[in-house]
């Protein structure tokens, strides 16, 4: 069955509007970002029915059920099945971290979400690591600790729809790599779509499967997330870590000098570390600034990384930086790089040509 | 022991009237509280006036417009007396009655201030959990606001056993009916029997210190639990 999220909501707060039209696919993890005051928490809180959006237009729906049409009808919070982990203090303050559990748990059937069963529990429970939290109260939990109670709890309740709202957003950088690998997992062990708001790009290009680009309460861009970052939209969202998310295979395992090779439609990315087994699928990331490019075959260099490319296109230059969008011979995948003005100018590039892109650092996403 | 049996009955009724008042005055100013803490409604300000009203009203006055409205003339009069009641003032209902609008401040006010406490996110936690209007009110709302409710109970109980202005005025002083502690004593030093009013007197002093420091003590207990 089509189980996608349909959302259509013009919705206005004060001077802001939220003006979306979004189809989202029925599965994997659905990053929404943008920059601050884009309206990406009040879309979520819209769909969770936490922000009643006004207007004989709008229109939720999830699979074949109707969340909101219009003013005629719409289904209270408490009935949509669905869960939510806030940015922070998810937890009710009264309750010990199984009393939290439990509360979810009780309530999951009312909104026909199937009462997970003790086994299934167990396992949610041992998948992020709480079972010592267990009997404590949410105070005596750390930040870290208590996002992870949060997302329990919510697949505890066993929902259709998972929304996270900046979930790591409170926690410091030591923290956040804690509980990525968690998330992570919850991206695989949960079979319906999870809305994943955030504004860091680094947890976007780990986790996402498929990205939507707000501004001032608009949709900027929408769709898979390796041709959305390719379209670029600069300053608006990434700053300086403009950057392309490679899908490929573990190809070579090369024990002497500690380099794995993965290959993108026959591209070979070399990278440092062993710790991934052969014929597995790997995500991979590069930075525009880590690449440079050369319009022959460079000579021997330090470089391990030097991939022949088609330059597709060239961005308009912008305070001296120029990006081009390079694609992969024989595939689809596209990698961005960026040059100075100066350089454009004295290589003389133009589209269509071959070039050489050699690239400094390439990192393993999951 | 010093204490005649008008005494002793004058303490029962009283205890008996304070914990009648007290599970009312909750009944009635916890749903109340909640409608105040949440609602933006014009009305707000003018209920919340209402019923702060009697912190600052003379109980005479309180006391001398229940004591006309309950009165055959008055709405209320006629209202009990449709219904076969009969007349209020004088009995112990009456007495209830204005006890309860005399300290509804008492217990509306620390209950509401629990409550606004509370914020929107436990709410909106419980609502994407599953939990309706209902029962966020009995599972949330209630436990959350736990201790302004104890507070306001303590006070509720408290303000009513102290009282004297308002139970004179419509319960007069009828033995075992609606001679309550306050007014005994009044009536003891008015008959000179000073040995009788003191000891009395003392009672009440007692019970309203030890109020006050277990209250006092509980919730300091309550702020290093950080709850």
């Amino acid at each position: 069955m089509d189980a996608n999220i349909r959302v259509r909501i013009k919705h206005t707060l004060g001077h802001f509007t939220l003006d979306v039209d979004l189809n989202l696919p029925a599965s994997g993890i659905i990053a929404i970002t943008g920059p601050s005051g884009s309206g990406k928490t009040t879309l979520l809180r819209c769909i969770a029915g936490l922000e009643q959006a006004q207007g004989d237009d709008n229109c939720i729906s999830f699979a074949d059920q109707i969340w909101l049409q219009g003013s005629k009808q719409s289904i209270k919070t408490e009935q949509r099945p669905l869960a939510y982990v806030f940015q922070e203090s998810s937890l009710l303050p009264h309750l010990t971290v199984a009393e939290n559990i439990d509360y979810a748990a009780k309530r999951s059937r009312r909104r026909n979400c199937e009462p997970l069963g003790a086994q299934a529990r167990a396992h949610i429970i041992k998948l992020l690591d709480i079972t010592a939290l267990l009997a404590q109260s949410p105070e005596q939990l750390s930040g870290g600790e208590r996002q992870r109670v949060a997302l329990a709890r919510a697949l505890i309740a066993n929902p259709q729809v998972l929304l996270l709202d900046e979930p790591l957003s409170a926690l410091d950088m030591e923290r956040k790599q804690e509980i990525l690998p968690y998330l992570e997992e919850v991206g695989k062990v949960f079979s319906g779509p999870i809305l994943y708001v955030s504004h860091a790009m680094d947890e976007i290009a780990r986790l996402a499967d498929h990205l939507v680009i707000l501004q001032a309460g608009r949709v900027l861009d929408e769709g898979p997330l390796a041709s959305t970052l390719m379209r670029v939209h600069k300053p608006i969202i990434w700053g300086d870590d403009v950057m392309s998310v490679l899908q490929g295979q573990v190809a070579l395992r090369d024990e002497d000098f500690y380099l794995t090779r993965i290959d993108v439609d026959g591209s070979p990315f070399w990278l440092r570390g062993l710790d991934k087994s052969l014929a597995t699928e790997q995500r991979i990331q590069v930075l525009a600034r880590d690449i440079s490019v050369a319009v022959a075959e460079p000579g021997p260099s330090s470089i391990v990384n030097c991939i022949v490319c088609d330059l597709e296109s060239i961005f308009p230059p912008e305070r001296g930086e120029v990006l081009l969008r390079l694609r992969l011979p024989r595939s689809e995948q596209r990698l961005l790089a960026s040059i100075t003005a100066k350089s454009l100018q004295q290589l003389a590039l133009i589209e269509g040509q071959t070039l050489w892109a050699q690239i400094k650092s390439v990192a393993l996403l999951k | 022991m010093l204490l005649a049996p008008s005494d002793v009955d004058a303490i029962v009724l009283t205890a008996k009237l304070a914990s009648v008042v007290t599970f009312l005055l909750l009944l009635i100013g916890t749903p109340l509280a909640w409608w105040l803490a949440r609602t933006s409604s014009i009305f707000k300000t003018p209920v919340s006036a209402l019923v702060t009203l009697p912190l600052i009203l003379p109980p005479t006055v309180l006391g001398f417009y229940l004591l006309i409205a309950m009165g055959p003339e008055g709405p209320l009069g006629q209202l009990t007396t449709a219904l076969g009641i009969g007349l209020l003032p004088f009995t112990f209902s009456g007495l209830v009655i204005a006890s309860v609008l005399y300290s509804l401040p008492f217990v509306v006010q620390p209950i509401q201030n629990a409550m606004e406490a509370i914020g929107e996110r436990p709410l909106e936690v419980a609502k994407t959990l599953g939990a309706g209007a209902w029962d966020r009110f009995f599972t949330i709302v209630l436990p959350l606001s736990r201790r302004g409710i104890i507070t306001a109970t303590v006070l509720g109980f408290a303000h009513t056993v102290g009282e004297f202005g308002v139970v004179l005025m419509i319960g007069g002083n009828i033995p075992a009916e609606t001679q309550v502690l306050s007014v005994q004593i009044y009536d003891h030093v008015e008959s000179l029997q000073y040995g009788q009013a003191h000891w009395l007197s003392a009672l009440m002093l007692a019970f309203s210190f030890i109020v006050l420091m277990t209250m006092m003590l509980f919730n300091r207990k309550g702020l290093a639990l950080g709850r």
